[in-house]
């Protein structure tokens, strides 16, 4: 099943009959859509129905077996690999900060292309999400959702292209999943980020994207506005 | 005791060989007893170590008399096997046969070469083989230990090195934590024999050297000699592996190939 949006931006991502088999278990197939730019797209299913899969193969985490992904038109086989990641940031279900303080873990991307970050930068997208003067503190000592929007503000401080959120909240208590929720929330609409999110909670796919994916055993079953798809 | 029983030394060899077996077989008993099995893999490890020194021992008899070229090949010979067994401890690390012996033949061979030509290491095959062996033995072990560890410690942080790859992190640099670790860890067997020689331990060279009626202290300054010698093939083999096996972790397009349950 294709999806195809209605919005007219340009075309950020687009996956073009993506699949991955790994000894003879298919994981992700035949998958196409298209996102454009700052379009919100949630990806739900089932637990073990390839959502996770299905998103490690838009920043090539995992490489596909067929097909591919054209990122703003070009195949993505022909960008570096670190600068495709760059541009399609990923934030997943554990934070897995690094040791240090919160503006060291922000400075960590920009670091990797020898920039340096500047603190205002750093002030700037905590504020973002909501974490206002924890540039210092040490990543030891924050909540498990102050740890969770300390990684959406390092994904954020690559300036990248579109977001990839891997269940962001379902590690979190009912109260950090509102904070992280609202935090992500905030930044698609500053921001007007382009994001795919990949989530099992169908009413945080209804409150956070326009449109949805439901995948079932690799393949997309269901695609189209977020209220439609969701209600099916 | 064992003395008055036999006579012979070949009899002696061997009844000393079951009473020290029948101590490692007491330690696999009280392993079972906490529920840890160890039995066959204790069993085949003692009767392949017994049938192949005295193979080897036997080799030595042999080669006593051969041109003293035929002891690179047999080091050589000890180093590929020396690979093969290390690579056994690294399941599933892409390469592990070929990084094991490339490492092991640059840290131990070019010590053993280098140590040769400088007239450290005796060129006679009596000397050079034994003396080499316990490089390469040691190298060996030394990179089992970095190879173990580094898979155990990929596998642990498989979630922060990819990460650090969707960062957009070089996949070699966002493995350099756990290559140190397992660079430090690996080195501190030698970095502790070296620390405890003659406080601890006084290791079976040094007593051979005594038994066959060298002078002490001369014995004493070439048991440190070997160690070493020990460390420093060590220490450059697990250099190199964990040189060779960071990179090998990864596809050409910079995705973690260890990954857990896969």
């Amino acid at each position: 099943m294709t999806y195809v949006s209605a919005v007219t931006n340009p075309i950020v991502l687009r996956a073009e009959h993506l699949g991955r088999t790994v000894r003879d278990k298919i994981l992700v197939e035949d998958v196409n859509f298209e996102l454009q730019k700052g379009g919100v797209l949630a990806i739900t299913g089932s637990s073990g129905s390839g959502k996770t899969s299905l998103l490690r193969l838009l920043n090539r985490l995992d490489e596909p077996t067929s097909g591919t992904v054209l990122v703003e038109g070009a195949d993505y086989h022909n960008i570096e690999a670190r600068e495709l990641r760059r541009k399609l940031g990923m934030v997943t279900q554990r934070p897995y900060l690094f040791p240090g303080s919160v503006a060291d873990n922000l400075r960590f991307g920009p670091a990797q292309r020898g920039e340096i970050l500047p603190l205002e930068t750093i002030e700037e997208l905590l504020t973002q999400v909501g974490l206002k003067d924890y540039s210092r503190r040490d990543v030891a000592n924050l909540s498990g959702g102050e740890a969770q929007r300390v990684s959406v503000a390092r994904a954020l401080s690559n300036s990248p292209l579109a977001l990839l959120l891997d269940e962001p909240t379902a590690a979190l208590d009912e109260a950090a999943k509102l904070e992280v929720e609202s935090a992500i929330q905030k930044v698609m609409r500053d921001q007007g980020l382009t994001c795919i999110v990949v989530t099992h909670d169908i009413a945080q796919a209804a409150r956070l994207a326009e449109r949805a994916l439901v995948v079932e055993h690799g393949r997309i079953v269901r695609a189209g506005p977020a209220g439609e798809v969701l209600r099916a | 005791m064992l003395r008055l029983f036999f006579h012979s030394q070949l009899q002696l060899g061997f009844a000393q060989a079951l009473v020290a077996a029948l101590s490692a077989l007491l330690v696999v008993v009280l392993a079972r007893r906490r529920g840890i099995h160890l039995e066959s893999e204790t069993l085949i490890a003692m009767v392949r170590g017994l049938v192949q020194i005295i193979a080897v021992g036997s080799i030595l008899v042999i080669l006593l008399h051969a041109p003293r070229w035929t002891s690179g090949i047999l080091l050589a010979g000890m180093i590929v096997a020396a690979g093969a067994t290390s690579a056994r401890r690294a399941k599933g690390m892409p390469d592990a046969f070929q990084v094991s012996s490339c490492a092991i033949a640059l840290g131990a061979g070019s010590i053993i070469a280098l140590m040769t030509s400088l007239g450290v290491i005796d060129t006679a095959i009596t000397s050079l083989v034994p003396v080499g062996s316990m490089l390469i033995a040691n190298a060996m072990n030394t990179n089992s230990l970095a190879l173990n560890r580094f898979r155990s410690d990929v596998l642990a942080h498989a979630g922060e090195i990819e990460t650090a790859l969707a960062l957009g992190a070089e996949a070699r640099n966002s493995v350099s934590p756990y290559v140190q670790a397992s660079f430090e860890a690996s080195l501190i067997p030698a970095i502790d024999s070296l620390r405890s020689l003659g406080i601890v331990w006084i290791p079976g060279l040094m007593a051979g050297m005594l038994l066959s009626g060298a002078r002490p202290v001369y014995a004493a300054i070439y048991q440190f000699v070997v160690l070493a010698m020990i460390f420093a093939s060590s220490g450059l083999t697990s250099l190199v592996s964990t040189m060779l096996i960071r990179g090998r972790v990864f596809s050409p397009a910079e995705q973690l190939l260890l990954q857990p349950g896969r």
